[in-house]
């Protein structure tokens, strides 16, 4: 098999005033697969998430993001290659254009005149968000900051997107439009996320992590029907919600 | 916010020519000498030329031309106040001194704002901090600037939100004593505040930041913008040399 877009071998780490966020964490994701990472509230999902591109740094273990060893040395490569959207998009979004916001990444890696023109204009297409190019941010709905964000960070070309919680506060119809977006982009996805819909409908795996620890990794539809797994972790399907009837609609 | 929108020759000539433009002319207008009414006269047509040029109504720079009223009142105190010679004005013992003072801080103060406004209308924000990083202005600054504009709704909405939820609990301030919960919860915002730079600090890491902005759709002005530019504040400059030479 090829080499994973993400591997994550026997990862720990301690936050500083002693909490183990993180305990002998295994993860890897194959390219082009959507994986889901469900898990309840404080279960250590988002610090796993800023290992991912080396803002926080393992106490033991590794992360190799399509090979490359997370390290002092290859770290500015690795953010290329994880593009990170974070939860709330105010935190992405802080230059005084969209154009300039998707334009930043990639001028960081040193990109510049028309091939930097036209990679925002490719990111900007591919969540559907072209002709909001000249505006400013704080101008725009939640829904489509959330869709700009991702083209802040589609913009590097990154071999993995990695979200955040992309469903939250979102309203139904702007949640259906983020799902059609990440669906076409032929790209590997990490994503965190308490929506359990979401993650059956765009994620074929997922991954649940609590207390630090990954307990378990299946099938989404596996996952989400396994009632004592899930009641033991936090895990609550909306009301009446069947994952297998979904699945096979 | 301060920025109308339009498509004159004065709002496409490059920020960094208007920012220059700007600085110049006021520069001109801070040393005309007090007597030269004329040379006063001349520099407001010269600024009404421009407001023309670029289409900005006359009720909209009046309003604008409103913050300078402190400063007016301020003005009109000084005949009242100055010592030394006096004159009398409708039955009213005023100071020559003051009246000149007056008359000067009024004309100067009209005419620099006048000038600031429109560059203000015509110039978008973002232009505004490519132009200060064109002339050089140190990228921190500038960058601090663009945050700031970047972000001040959203700390202004989460501060109204919070009264809002004051409010909605019986809190109901009207005098000065008791502004205490209002107060405590700015001091929490500010924590907040901080810990969204964090956050915003991690996502621009996160997208490669090394310490240095990118600057985005930047280009030099040309000479020929150059010159049409800096025609107003040059002419103002001449004005002032005229009437320092005429008086002087």
């Amino acid at each position: 098999m090829s080499e994973p877009s993400l591997e994550i071998i026997d990862l720990s780490f301690a936050y500083p005033d002693g909490r183990q966020a993180l305990r002998n964490v295994d993860l890897h994701v194959h390219h082009g697969e959507r994986v889901a990472l469900l898990g309840p509230n404080g279960a250590g999902k988002t610090t796993l998430l800023l290992h991912l591109n080396g803002i926080l740094r393992p106490a033991s273990g590794e992360v190799r993001v399509a090979g490359l060893v997370v390290s002092d040395d290859s770290v500015l490569e690795i953010r290329r290659r994880v593009g990170l959207v974070f939860q709330d998009p105010d935190d992405q979004l802080f230059m005084p254009t969209v154009g300039q916001d998707v334009a930043f990444g990639p001028a960081n890696f040193g990109l510049d005149g028309e091939e930097l023109e036209a990679r925002v204009a490719e990111a900007l297409g591919a969540v559907s968000m072209l002709g909001a190019r000249e505006r400013a941010p704080h101008h725009l709905s939640y829904g489509e900051r959330r869709r700009v964000a991702i083209a802040t960070v589609l913009a590097v070309r990154p071999e993995i997107l990695v979200l955040d919680e992309p469903t939250s506060n979102l309203d139904p119809a702007s949640r259906r439009e983020l799902i059609d977006v990440l669906r076409r982009l032929p790209i590997t996805q990490l994503v965190v996320t308490h929506d359990l819909p979401f993650a059956l409908e765009l994620c074929p795996r997922a991954v649940v992590l609590d207390e630090g620890l990954v307990v378990a990794g299946d099938t989404t539809v596996e996952i989400l029907t396994d009632e004592l797994l899930m009641k033991a972790h936090r895990l609550e399907l909306p009301y009446r919600f069947d994952p297998r009837e979904q699945a096979s609609s | 916010m301060l920025y109308r929108h339009g498509t004159t020759p004065v709002h496409q000539l490059p920020a960094q020519v208007k920012v220059v433009a700007l600085l110049v002319f006021v520069l001109a207008v801070v040393v005309l000498p007090p007597e030269a009414f004329w040379a006063y006269f001349l520099a407001g047509c010269l600024l009404v030329g421009v407001m023309i040029l670029a289409e900005l109504p006359a009720g909209f720079v009046a309003r604008r031309l409103l913050v300078e009223v402190p400063i007016l009142i301020f003005a009109l105190m000084l005949p009242f106040f100055g010592r030394g010679e006096t004159t009398e004005v409708l039955g009213l013992t005023l100071s020559v001194e003051g009246l000149w003072g007056a008359w000067t801080i009024m004309a100067k103060a009209t005419l620099g704002l006048g000038a600031s406004i429109i560059v203000s209308a015509t110039t978008t924000v973002p232009d505004l901090l490519r132009g200060l990083d064109r002339i050089r202005v140190p990228r921190v600054i500038t960058a601090i600037a663009g945050f700031m504009v970047r972000y001040l709704d959203i700390v202004a909405g989460e501060f109204s939100r919070r009264r809002l939820a004051m409010v909605a609990r019986g809190y109901e301030p009207r005098w000065f004593w008791q502004s205490g919960p209002l107060a405590q919860s700015a001091g929490s915002l500010f924590i907040r505040s901080f810990e969204r730079g964090e956050r915003v600090h991690q996502a621009m890491v996160a997208r490669g930041f090394a310490g240095r902005m990118p600057v985005f759709g930047d280009r030099p002005a040309t000479t020929r913008e150059w010159w049409i530019g800096l025609a107003v504040p040059l002419v103002a400059v001449l004005l002032a040399l005229l009437s320092v030479t005429v008086l002087g």
